[in-house]
């Protein structure tokens, strides 16, 4: 199998800039992976169906218009829904540390607080993609 | 990952999208798909119509495949799109951008959008494209439409695919002499000059046309649609060229020698990957090592080699 890491890469709500999420989508690309970039705008319901399309292995998101504590429960419950319960759910903003641990306790995977780095982000799909092979070959 | 192909593909039969999008996946991964449930696909796979867009990078073709489908849709026909782009060589990342403009359809149960890298597939992603077509199309899906950038091979592969090919052009790059060297003019069945909204469409059109005339004449005379497809214009007349050249290759049995020329292409194709497969055992590996190893002295030659090769081959064979 030459398998590869698929990302999706969104920016739900309706703050109007994608830079940051374009320069994090070029990033990935760069590190490797295959980035399915959807643009502004997504609503849950959006984001989810196309990472059912996509069968991407990690929904990447970025929130900077503060409404990540309804937006990520929401998108989690549609994941389990639509039966995408092996996909990692990742992402960042503007995201204070107090609301990052509620969402990490929700199940979502690492939530990535402003000054994190797009290399933080890479390493941490790298490495959540090795400990599913391993699990995978069990 | 619950890659069981079995239940995969009985979940797919019961219209689970989720089990289409993973097959999918096991195309594309050269995962293990046994051939009866490949068999099995295809089987059910023959009835869609297979429309390709190309042309030069941000010329507009996800912007006329969105209008394109929507048509298609209130038509009540259903949609599989397969987004194609290149794999960066250097890091085997791609960045797959098609989706933006294509976003009011991702709610719509009749469209399944799938978006594909090249993965350095030399050639190999014509045969992987339609694959993949041919499970949209076993999926039940009326219309298969490829998107792909027309600036390498890509393109002359999506020839083979689909039964309609779309060339987009603008007219900036409609400096048809550069259109020209990129083949993009030998294989259109239809020219779109999208973005007519800028300055230079008609003259443009002009100049294409008057080349397309230069040639010889043949049956199937590629018609130049003008699009402005951000302000939906021109899209009524593109589905009626694509309805008109449909006719034409029923009329003439066209039809049915694209099918059989893609049938050929892929036994071909799968033919020598798993010759090739078969062929480089460790014996073989072994064989070319030695060659290689007289190479110094010039003992041997790639001529030699390969004879020798396929004499073992043939001889293993023999055994079996
Ligand atoms: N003025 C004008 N702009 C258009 C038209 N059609 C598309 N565009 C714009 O052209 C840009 C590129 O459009 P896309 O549909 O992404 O083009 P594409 O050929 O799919 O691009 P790639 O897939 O990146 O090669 C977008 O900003 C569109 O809004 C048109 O008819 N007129
Ligand atoms: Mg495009």
């Amino acid at each position: 199998m030459d398998r590869k890491i698929r990302v999706l890469v969104a920016k739900p709500g309706l703050d109007g800039h994608d830079r940051g999420a374009k320069v994090i989508a070029s990033a990935l690309r760069d590190a490797g992976f295959e980035v399915i970039y959807s643009g502004l705008h997504q609503t849950p319901e959006q984001i989810v169906e196309i990472a059912l399309q996509e069968d991407v292995d990690v929904i990447g998101i970025s929130i900077l218009s503060g409404a990540h504590m309804t937006l990520f429960p929401r998108i989690m419950e549609l994941m389990q829904e639509k039966g995408l319960d092996d996909v990692l759910l990742t992402g960042g903003g503007i995201i204070p540390p107090e609301d990052a641990e509620k969402l990490e306790a929700m199940g979502t995977g690492k939530i990535f607080g402003p000054g994190s780095s797009t290399q933080d982000i890479i390493q941490y799909i790298r490495e959540w993609a090795e400990s599913r092979e391993q699990t995978e070959t069990k | 990952m619950t890659l069981n192909p079995e239940k995969l593909l009985n979940d797919f039969e019961t219209g689970s999208k989720r089990a289409l999008a993973r097959l999918i996946s096991l195309i594309e991964n050269n995962g293990k798909l046994a051939d009866d449930v490949r068999d099995a696909l295809y089987q059910k796979s023959g009835r869609a119509y297979r429309i390709g867009f190309t042309g030069p990078p941000g010329a507009g073709k996800s912007t006329l495949v969105n209008q394109i489908t929507k048509a298609y849709r209130q038509q009540g026909k259903t949609v599989g799109i397969i987004a194609v782009d290149p794999t960066s060589p250097f890091t085997g990342g791609a960045l797959l951008g098609d989706r933006v403009r294509m976003n009011d359809l991702t709610l719509d149960d009749g469209v399944f959008i799938r978006s594909m890298a090249t993965r350095g597939s030399l050639g190999g992603l014509s045969t992987k494209a339609q694959e993949v077509a041919d499970i949209l199309d076993a999926f039940g899906k009326d219309i298969i439409i490829y998107e792909t950038v027309g600036v390498g091979q890509s393109e002359l592969d999506i020839v083979e695919a689909a039964d309609t090919t779309v060339v987009v052009l603008v007219p900036e790059s409609g400096d048809s002499v550069q259109a020209m060297k990129a083949g993009l003019m030998e294989i259109a069945d239809i020219f779109v000059m999208n973005k007519a909204d800028r300055e230079g469409a008609d003259r443009a059109i002009r100049e294409l046309s008057a080349i397309l005339h230069l040639r010889e004449a043949r049956d199937w005379q590629p018609p130049i649609v003008k699009c402005v497809a951000v302000k939906q214009e021109g899209i009524n007349d593109l589905l009626t060229a694509i309805d008109r050249h449909y006719c034409y290759l029923q009329e003439h049995h066209l039809l049915e020698e694209k099918r059989r020329e893609r049938f050929v292409q892929s036994v071909h194709s799968l033919v020598s990957t798993r010759l090739k497969n078969e062929f480089w055992d460790e014996r073989a590996r072994r064989i070319l090592e030695q060659h290689i190893a007289g190479l110094d002295q010039r003992k041997t030659s790639p001529y030699r080699a390969a004879q020798q090769l396929i004499d073992h081959f043939k001889q293993s064979l023999a055994k079996q």
